[in-house]
């Protein structure tokens, strides 16, 4: 899809009147399609072809690319760095900061240099404790926590100065995401984590995986009941299991990941558990874009990105609608190299 | 103390209450303390809140008390120091992703905040990022003193 008013595909867009950033990403959602998103396995490495690569599997199916900032507390490339290829050449991502690793003048440093760069959606992230990944040893900073990581990017973006109130001349045009986890306790009370997120400054929200959907179908309606419908975005988590071994894996190990015996069940029955596990998300998917409130997929396929593009084909979510990618109108990206 | 720290929070409703009759005392008590000075009392009165809500809520002095908005249950307990509520990793039994031996404080301040007039509503109110320079200094003091004007 292109828009009307876009000069260069790939480049920014205009702002438009109730928009905060110049992003593909939330024209799709404030235009009211079904957004897809997905999430980018940072390399161990620095060769930015290893980037590239992994963004072009997803090629004409995801709205936006979320870029991991060191995702269960093990060392990638960092978030900022994938952004930053990944806006070279056009790709929409939506870069993660976690509170794990640096404090608030760091953070906020990042955030201005994210939009230079082209940067237009922010997802803020407490972070997994060091102790998850492979450097358990490390200083753990949590200097801010998401909620005021959220309410320190709108400052920066809305009020148009740091958290010291030194003045900023050009402010960040970006938007502002959440995580939120329906399925992990204090389940009674996610609905009004997720109001509180909101009032904080979040715009779109990405859940955890979700493999149990009436849970999911309980929170929304409290979420609805607490007047949050037209306030946010919410793109459910889902993602393929490979196998039964692998999902009893995650669940026992991986913390506040909720997967139903039903789920394990159906994998252990079934002949090809992969593609079962494919089918299942493609069910999933199909359930939860009928609920109320929901306007998009999150799709995470953690070491199996090559399957995102079946699945949401299969699934059927995009309506015939191909988010752009670099070099998908030949004619126009020409228009861009030499503009 | 971990055993204390759980009979706090269940009892967050007279312990709350208690709080807040303490805290009119305090301010009352202003004369009192200006006279004698709010420099010198800082170290032997942040002493003593060390030893008291140490003792009772396993209190990490992070000098800006928000106890009353959390059910009674000190988030600076959370490994990930979350004043604003529980992290996305809280296990199925309610207990810390991190340190899996203890309850989630965030599971215990919701319960704790249901047995708080208005409890509930105070934990929606977002709490900004703390002011990492009152680490060791008595709340206590500042909220007498922010009662009565003499800080913001």
């Amino acid at each position: 899809m292109i828009f009307e008013d876009e000069p260069v595909p790939g480049y920014p867009l205009p702002i438009r009147p109730g928009h905060t950033s110049p992003g593909r990403f939330e024209r799709v959602l404030r235009a009211g399609h079904f957004a897809v998103t997905t999430e980018l396995d940072p390399p161990d490495s620095a060769d930015p072809e290893d980037v590239f690569r992994r963004a072009r599997v997803f090629d004409g199916y995801v709205d936006a690319i979320n870029a991991t900032d060191g995702s269960g507390a093990n060392c990638h490339m960092s978030s900022m760095a994938v952004c930053a290829l990944l806006t070279r050449v056009g790709y929409a991502p939506v870069m993660q900061i976690s509170c794990r690793d640096k404090n608030r003048i760091a953070i906020q440093g990042d955030i201005l240099g994210a939009a230079a760069m082209g940067v237009c959606n922010v997802l803020c992230l407490t972070g997994d404790g060091v102790q998850a990944g492979d450097h358990p040893q490390a200083l753990p900073v949590f200097d801010l926590d998401c909620m005021s990581l959220l309410e320190t990017a709108r400052t920066l973006r809305d009020e148009h100065h740091f958290l010291s109130g030194r003045k900023i001349t050009y402010a960040p045009r970006i938007l502002l995401g959440a995580a939120e986890n329906p399925f992990a306790q204090p389940t009674k009370w996610r609905a009004e984590r997720l109001a509180k997120k909101v009032a904080a400054g979040a715009q779109f929200i990405q859940t955890q995986w979700c493999y149990d959907v009436p849970m999911l179908r309980a929170f929304m309606q409290q979420v609805e009941e607490l007047g949050l419908l037209d306030k946010v975005f919410i793109l459910v988590g889902v993602g393929p299991l490979r196998s039964a071994k692998a999902a009893e894996w995650i669940r026992t190990h991986v913390p506040g990941v909720h997967i139903p015996d039903a789920v394990i069940k159906r994998l252990v029955g079934a002949a090809d558990p992969a593609a079962e596990g494919r089918q299942l998300c493609i069910d999933i998917i199909q359930e939860v874009r009928s609920i109320k409130g929901v306007h998009g997929v999150h799709v995470m396929a953690y070491r199996q990105e090559h399957t995102v593009a079946e699945i949401i084909e299969r699934s059927g979510v995009l309506n015939g609608r191909k988010p752009w990618y670099p070099g998908r109108d030949p004619q126009a990206n020409t228009n861009r190299m030499a503009s | 103390m971990y055993a204390l720290r759980q009979w706090s929070v269940r009892h967050a409703g007279g312990m709350n209450a208690f709080y807040r009759g303490f805290e009119a005392a305090l301010v009352a008590l202003h004369p009192l303390w200006r006279l004698i000075g709010y420099e010198r009392l800082e170290r032997p009165v942040a002493a003593i809140e060390r030893g008291v809500k140490g003792l009772l809520f396993d209190c990490r002095m992070c000098g800006q008390c928000i106890l009353s908005s959390t059910g009674m249950s000190c988030p600076m307990n959370c490994p990930k120091n979350l004043r604003n509520g529980p992290c996305g990793g809280v296990r199925a039994n309610g207990h810390c992703e991190v340190r899996p031996e203890m309850r989630c404080v965030w599971v215990q301040a919701v319960a704790g905040a249901a047995r708080i007039p208005d409890g509930a509503q105070a934990l929606q109110s977002v709490q900004v990022a703390v002011d990492r320079r009152l680490q060791g200094k008595s709340s206590w003091l500042r909220v007498v003193r922010q009662r009565v004007g003499e800080t913001r």
